[in-house]
Formats: C-alpha cells, sequence, structure tokens
C-alpha cells in the first residue's frame, strides 16, 4: 500500500461509508461451511460452479460420443440423448457460467475492489450459497428419480416439456428442473441485491463510479440486468409448474396425447418462449459483461497500458445491457412472429453490435504498442477476444430473419452460441483464474501446465465448433439423436462428426490437467507475493495475501482510476489506486 | 410484452438519472487525489437500497405477470373472473395500510411516541384483513365455479393474488421483526431506517396491486386496444 498522504496539498474529506468489521466467525463451521466472508463464499460459489460444470462436460462428451459414432455405444438411448442435451445446455448456462462469474468473481472481487471490508448483508450473501446449493442438488437430484432428469431441450418449452412423450416430462424429472430453477433464481436474487448495493453504497472514499474497474461494472451491469431479467424466468418456471402439478393451462393448448383429449386448454405456448427469451437473451450478456470487464483489466495489466476509451468503455457495457432487453425475439423468427417484429428485432440486434464492437476495437487498441506480457492470463483474453469475434460475427447471420430462417435448429446455431456464450467467457474465466488464484491463495499457477491447458483448450475449441458451422450449413439439425445419411444433406458428415468428437474428448480431458494444477500449486506453485502482476487496482493492495477477514487494516483512499500505467516519471511502471503520488509541481486535478 | 416494457422504462429512467449524477462524460486518467463524493450520500441507509433495489425486482416479477396476462388475453380470449365488491373493501385497506405505515415514518421521524403505537397496530391490522379479505374473494369464486384449474383467467387471477399476498406476508413478517428488534429501545429514532424501509416496501406493494387489479378487471386490455386504435 502507498498512500502518500502526508501531502500537504491534498484534504481528505470525510468518509461516506461508515467502517464497520464484519461479523468474526470463531468456530470452524462459521468460517470455513456457514461462512460469511464474500471470498469463502466465493470459492465456494466457484467450486460448486467446477463440480457440477464437470458433470456437464461429461455429458457433452456422452452427446459427441452418439453424434461422432452413432449406433456404437448401446447405453446411449435416444432418450438419454435428450436428458444428456438438456441437463449439458441448463447446467451451462445458468449453474455455472452465472453462479461462477456473479457468485464466484462477484462475491472475491467487489468487495476487494470497491476498498470495502465484505458485501453490505454478510448473511443474506451466505444464505444465497446455500439456495444455491441446494438447487443443484435439487438439479443433481433429477437424475436418480424414475425416469431420469428432463429431456425437453434448456428452453424447456411447453407443451412437450410436461407430456408424457418428452423424458421426465409426465414423471419427477421436470418438475425438479423447474423446482431448481426457482431456487436458483431466489438464491441469485438474495446475492445479487448484495453485489448492486455494495457497489452502490459500500465504495471507500475516493472510489467514483468512473474510478471503478471495468471488471466492477461488468459484474454490476449484468447484476443489475441479472435481477431484472430473472423475473420473467421465474414467472415462466412457476407458470409451468402449475400446468404440471395443479392442472392449470397457461401454456397448453388443447391437446391430443395417444388418442386421448387431455384436461389442458386455452393456453399458449407462445407465451412461454416471450417470457423464457425476455430472460435467455439479457443471460447472454449476463455472462459476457463480466467477462468483458475481466478481460479489459487482464488485457491492461498484461500488456502494461492503461484500458483505450475507459469511458466508451464503460458507456458501452451499460448501452449493451440496455439493448440487451429488447432483442428476445430473435430466438423466435421460426415462431410465425408478425414481419414488422422480425423486421424490429433485426434492427435492435445488429444495433447492439455496435457497443459490442466499440468494446472489440477498444481491446486491440489497448494491445497496440502495448508492453505485451504473453502470460497465460494474457494468453486466455487474446483467446477470448478471436473466439468472441467469431462468434459475434455468426450472429450477425442469425440476427438477420432471412438468413435465420433457413439456418435456424441447425448445428449452424449450436456452433455459434458455443464460440461466443461457451468458449469465449470460459476463456475468461480461465485467465481470470490464472490472474486472480495468486491473490486468493499466495501462490502461482504452474505455468507449464497452464500454457498445455491453453493451447489444447484454445485449439481443440475450434477443432470442434469450426467444422461444427460446417456441419450446420450443409444442413444438420440440431437436437437428432441420430440422422443416418437423408438426401437434404449437400455434403456427408460423418467424418466431420467423428472428428468433432475426437476433439471433444481431448479439450476435455485436458480441464482435469487444470484441476490438477490449482490443487498442486496450493502446495507446490512458486509463492507469488501479494502483487506478481504488478497491478494497479485495489485487489492487489491488501496488507495480506491472500486478503484476511476484513480486508483492510484501514479502509484505503482511492486517488486515481485502476490503469495507471507505464506513467512516464512515476516511480515504478504502475500507480495503485490507493497512490497518492503526482508529479512534482503538479497540483492535484478534480 | 408491453407491460414489461414499460416498467422497465421506468426503471431506465430512473438508472439513466442516477448515472447522470456519476460523473460518466469526466477523463479519470487525467484526475488524481480523492473526489469529494464518491457519489452516496452518508444518509443513504444500505438497508434502504436494498429494499429499492429488491421492489425494482419485485416490480419486475409482477410487470412479467402482467405481461404474459395481457398476452394470453389477446392470443387466446377468455371471459375475465367477475372481481366481487370485496376486491375494492381490499384494495382500500391496503391503501390505508400504506397511509398509516407513513404516519408511522413521520412520527419516528419526529421522535413521538403519541400517534406512532396506534398507527403502527393499524397497518398492521389492515395489512392482515386485507390478507384474510383475498382469502376470502378466492373461496367466494372458487364457491362460484371459478378454480384454480379452471379458464386461464382464473388461474391467472389466483396466482397473480397468491404472489402478491405472499409478499405482502413477507412484508409484515419484517415489520414485526424491525419492531421486536427495536421494542426495548428508549428512543423511536431508532426505529426510523427499519420502518422507512417498511413503509417503501408497503407504497410499492399497493401500487403493484393497483396495477394488477386493473389488469385483471381487463382494463388494461382496453388501454391496450385504444392506443393500438390511436396508432393505426
Amino acid at each position: 500500500m502507498v498512500d502518500r498522504g502526508s501531502d500537504d496539498r491534498m484534504q481528505l474529506p470525510p468518509r461516506e461509508v461508515e467502517d464497520v468489521m464484519p461479523p468474526h466467525a470463531h468456530s470452524w463451521i462459521g468460517k470455513y461451511v456457514f461462512s460469511q466472508d464474500a471470498k469463502y463464499i466465493a470459492i465456494q460459489y466457484s467450486g460448486t460452479a467446477v463440480a457440477i460444470g464437470l458433470v456437464a462436460l461429461v455429458l457433452s462428451w456422452l452427446m459427441r460420443l452418439q453424434l461422432g459414432f452413432p449406433g456404437t455405444f448401446d447405453f446411449i438411448t435416444a432418450e438419454a440423448y435428450y436428458q444428456f442435451v438438456t441437463m449439458h445446455g441448463m447446467i451451462m448456462v445458468i449453474y455455472l457460467l452465472t453462479a461462477i462469474f456473479l457468485g464466484g468473481f462477484g462475491n472475491y472481487l467487489i468487495p476487494l475492489m470497491v476498498g470495502a471490508r465484505d458485501m453490505v448483508f454478510p448473511f443474506v450473501n451466505m444464505l444465497s450459497y446455500w439456495v444455491y446449493l441446494l438447487a443443484v442438488l435439487v438439479l443433481v437430484a433429477s437424475f436418480f428419480v424414475p425416469g431420469g432428469p428432463t429431456g425437453a431441450g434448456w428452453t424447456l418449452y411447453p407443451p412437450q416439456a410436461v407430456l408424457s412423450g418428452t423424458p421426465g416430462g409426465a414423471q419427477s424429472g421436470i418438475i425438479l428442473m423447474l423446482v431448481s430453477l426457482i431456487l436458483f433464481i431466489i438464491g441469485f436474487t438474495m446475492g445479487g441485491l448484495n453485489y448492486a448495493v455494495t457497489v452502490l453504497q459500500a465504495r471507500t472514499r475516493g472510489m467514483t463510479m468512473m474510478r471503478l474497474p471495468l471488471t466492477i461494472w461488468g459484474i454490476f451491469t449484468a447484476t443489475v440486468m441479472a435481477l431484472l431479467a430473472f423475473p420473467a424466468l421465474f414467472v415462466a418456471c412457476v407458470m409451468m409448474l402449475f400446468d404440471r402439478l395443479l392442472g392449470t393451462s397457461f401454456f397448453m393448448p388443447t391437446l391430443v396425447e395417444l388418442g386421448e383429449k387431455l384436461s389442458y386448454g386455452g393456453g399458449s405456448p407462445i407465451a412461454f418462449q416471450h417470457l423464457f427469451w425476455f430472460f435467455g437473451h439479457p443471460e447472454v450478456y449476463i455472462v459476457a459483461l463480466p467477462a468483458f470487464g475481466i478481460v479489459s483489466d487482464l488485457i491492461a495489466v498484461h500488456a502494461r497500458k492503461n484500458v483505450f476509451g475507459y469511458r466508451m468503455m464503460v458507456w458501452a457495457i451499460v448501452i449493451i445491457g440496455a439493448l440487451s432487453f429488447i432483442v428476445w425475439a430473435h430466438h423466435m423468427y421460426v415462431s410465425g412472429m408478425h414481419p414488422w417484429f422480425g423486421f424490429f428485432f433485426a434492427t435492435t440486434t445488429l444495433i447492439i453490435a455496435i457497443p459490442t464492437a466499440i468494446k472489440v476495437y477498444n481491446w486491440v487498441l489497448t494491445l497496440w504498442k502495448g508492453d505485451i506480457h504473453l502470460t497465460i492470463p494474457m494468453l486466455f483474453a487474446l483467446g477470448f477476444i478471436v473466439t468472441f469475434v467469431n462468434g459475434g460475427l455468426t450472429g450477425l447471420f442469425l440476427g438477420n430473419v432471412v438468413v435465420d430462417v433457413p439456418l435456424s435448429d441447425t448445428m449452424f446455431v449450436v456452433a455459434h452460441f458455443h464460440m461466443v456464450m461457451g468458449v469465449a467467457p470460459i476463456m475468461v474465466i480461465f485467465g481470470a483464474i490464472y490472474h486472480w488464484y495468486p491473490k486468493m491463495t499466495g501462490r502461482m499457477l504452474n505455468e507449464a501446465m497452464g500454457q498445455i491447458h491453453f493451447w489444447v483448450t484454445f485449439i481443440g475449441a475450434y477443432a470442434v465448433f469450426f467444422p461444427m458451422h460446417y456441419v450446420g450449413l450443409v444442413g444438420v439439425p440440431r437436437r437428432y439423436f441420430e440422422i443416418g445419411e437423408p438426401e437434404f444433406l449437400t455434403a456427408p458428415v460423418d467424418g466431420l462428426n467423428a472428428f468433432i468428437s475426437a476433439a471433444a474428448l481431448i479439450v476435455g480431458a485436458v480441464q482435469v490437467l487444470f484441476l490438477f494444477n490449482i490443487f498442486w500449486s496450493l502446495r507446490h506453485g512458486r509463492k507469488a507475493g501479494g502483487n506478481p502482476w504488478r497491478a494497479a487496482s485495489l485487489e492487489w493492495h491488501t496488507p495480506d495475501t491472500p486478503p484476511k477477514h476484513g480486508n483492510w487494516d484501514e479502509l484505503p483512499n482511492v486517488y486515481r482510476w485502476a490503469y495507471d500505467y507505464s506513467v512516464p516519471g512515476a516511480p515504478e511502471d504502475y500507480l495503485a489506486q490507493n497512490d497518492s503520488w503526482v508529479p512534482d509541481g503538479e497540483e492535484r486535478r478534480l | 410484452m408491453t407491460v414489461i416494457l414499460a416498467f422497465l422504462t421506468l426503471v431506465a429512467l430512473v438508472a439513466g438519472l442516477w448515472l447522470s449524477q456519476q460523473r460518466l462524460a469526466s477523463k479519470p486518467w487525467l484526475e488524481t487525489g480523492i473526489a469529494p463524493l464518491a457519489g452516496h450520500g452518508p444518509g443513504r441507509a444500505p438497508g434502504f437500497i436494498f429494499i429499492a433495489v429488491f421492489l425494482a425486482v419485485v416490480g419486475g416479477l409482477f410487470a412479467m405477470l402482467g405481461s404474459a396476462f395481457v398476452m394470453q388475453i389477446e392470443e387466446t380470449p377468455w371471459e375475465l373472473v367477475p372481481l366481487p365488491g370485496r376486491v375494492w373493501l381490499n384494495t382500500a385497506l391496503l391503501l390505508l395500510a400504506s397511509l398509516f405505515l407513513q404516519f408511522v415514518v413521520i412520527s419516528a421521524r419526529a421522535g413521538t411516541t403519541r400517534w406512532l403505537r396506534a398507527s403502527l397496530i393499524a397497518a398492521s391490522v389492515a395489512t392482515v384483513a386485507f390478507l384474510a379479505g383475498q382469502v376470502q374473494v378466492w373461496i367466494a369464486l372458487t364457491a362460484s365455479g371459478y378454480r384454480l384449474e379452471g379458464t386461464p383467467a382464473a388461474s391467472f387471477f389466483y396466482l397473480i393474488t397468491g404472489l402478491h399476498g405472499l409478499h405482502v406476508l413477507g412484508g409484515i413478517i419484517a415489520l414485526t421483526a424491525v419492531c421486536l428488534r427495536h421494542a426495548g429501545a428508549g428512543d423511536v429514532r431508532a426505529l426510523l431506517p427499519g420502518v422507512r424501509a417498511c413503509a417503501l416496501y408497503w407504497h410499492a406493494l399497493l401500487a403493484f396491486w393497483l396495477m394488477l387489479f386493473a389488469l385483471l378487471q381487463g382494463w388494461g386490455n382496453a388501454f391496450l386496444a385504444l392506443c393500438r386504435a390511436v396508432v393505426n
């Protein structure tokens, strides 16, 4: 900590935040299990998310085994395949990506980066994790009930999701899925309120909104979006649960099943699609915005350069967040909507590309003439930019109604959203873990294992998803257990499917090396010191590494933004946010 | 989705107003030293902000329900549930509860106990009477053949009033906790942060109820039809 606070040119204004030490746990259980410390809660969130993420990884392997080598594995039935697809999608989007970005990184980084001792409501924060864990356990329980988990697809479209023809539809699978989602939303709301209020009310002296690191801007905006978007999913889940359990017909039209007229009637399946995608599209940015923020910080630190266009980056985050609420129906072009709606939603979809492109340009311009260190976090950050651009470009295809209609429900769509919403944010998660692991543990992750992890993941992900675009373009539909060799395919895809599956198995396997590195480095990793990356943001300037309970001895004062790198005349090539240094003879400007 | 978009427009306006005070056009790379204000005043308790943000979430929830209701009426028209007169009385009770809680806030702010206790009891009684009244409406409608699993209109009525009632119930629990925590305190001003947050919650639940009540009466669809006629 470099508070040169004796400078007589500076008068410290009174603190706006009361300095209250959060409750200190005295028992082992209070400290490590029912912990109210945001840092421990972050690790709990991340550990649970990674654990359930591994289940999703195995499910993706099973799917690829079926698609790459159809008919080879007897235990993969059509019903099981749909269950794998459904659970993989839902786990990845909700229980892994959302949870790890907001519950994991949000909890760890918000208090440290804004200069707070903890979240403003630690008890509610603790509850948030335990409700999330309960949601995960309910989801996992669905694997063990008669009929297994739901196989309705991750979008859970009614009426098929609650009918007997769908795996888990007439049994408990769909019920447990809906209950789990409802629990997840309740848990997230508890955490999300904490993240938002902590950013709004617990920033330390001098930490204005325009001095927040972009990581916090990304997490804060995504949290606000999630708080406003998740009610749509909540309402949809409650209504579908009523349809399934209590015989209501919110989403159920008059139906005949196996020759028998069901008691349902009068409901609207399209209403569910609107509700689902009103949550579903903001969800893309709920995952992407924290990734945008984190990658901005990784690039600035590892290129030793201030973020290009900080203001523009902040505005872009806010604008993307706002626009993402008026593009939802581009997921519904083939639902029979009025053509004028299609025109409207295509337009808003293309408009959102503008602030997104601004961010990409700014990342590239931040790198331009920077002192680029090809560390593992930087490699993953670069991997993210390339992947996000690739995924974004195919998004322009799908955002246009006339191009989307023939591509809809093909593997092209699967490839697109895996690039932009799967691979790209996961690259950021990996980069962020390599970046902040030294602060969390005091040790560096092993570099050699990190290099292998990055290159196999990066090249492997492209080996999986690049050819998948082509598979979609030649006409292979998604959600098919087995398609054989239909006449409508313009080229054979068997070999390519086998290649994709082999690549997917390798990419998955290398993640085991990453997990091994995490545990191995806890004991054997090189000692990191307090600030191994020579970073400027506050979290690297805590008196202890890992930060102790309450984070700080005395709450820090913030004198500058988070990106003062390579400042001419400065004593080092970076100036910490709590460093009060000014060039000789220069007055402070406020 | 008109209702939720209208609600989010309102949220966006509030957020925009707040953002406009955050010096978004400043140049942080040129500024060193401690800014005079981090953008939040010392007088705003985190609990109050917590409730305000939570109410935005709850508002989103009810707006979403409202949207689904309006959308389904348009897509698959069905006869609305004829709301009994008791619903008007219930609405008046919730309005009274909201007013009494505001009296509690005023009394706590002034530090006077004269009207505080009576207002608090009156607000609690009115709220409980509101909930009891809603249950009575449910019983009456069920007896008239409007069952939960009947038409989607009936299903919506029970779902909307049920979720709203649950939120009111949560408010009563929170208010009880606030009162119990400060029961022995000598200075009634200690109650102020808690009851102010509760009053805000009650006012918001009243506003949400008025909106939902209008939708359940079919006025929302009539209003939208009028708007469309004007546009066309």
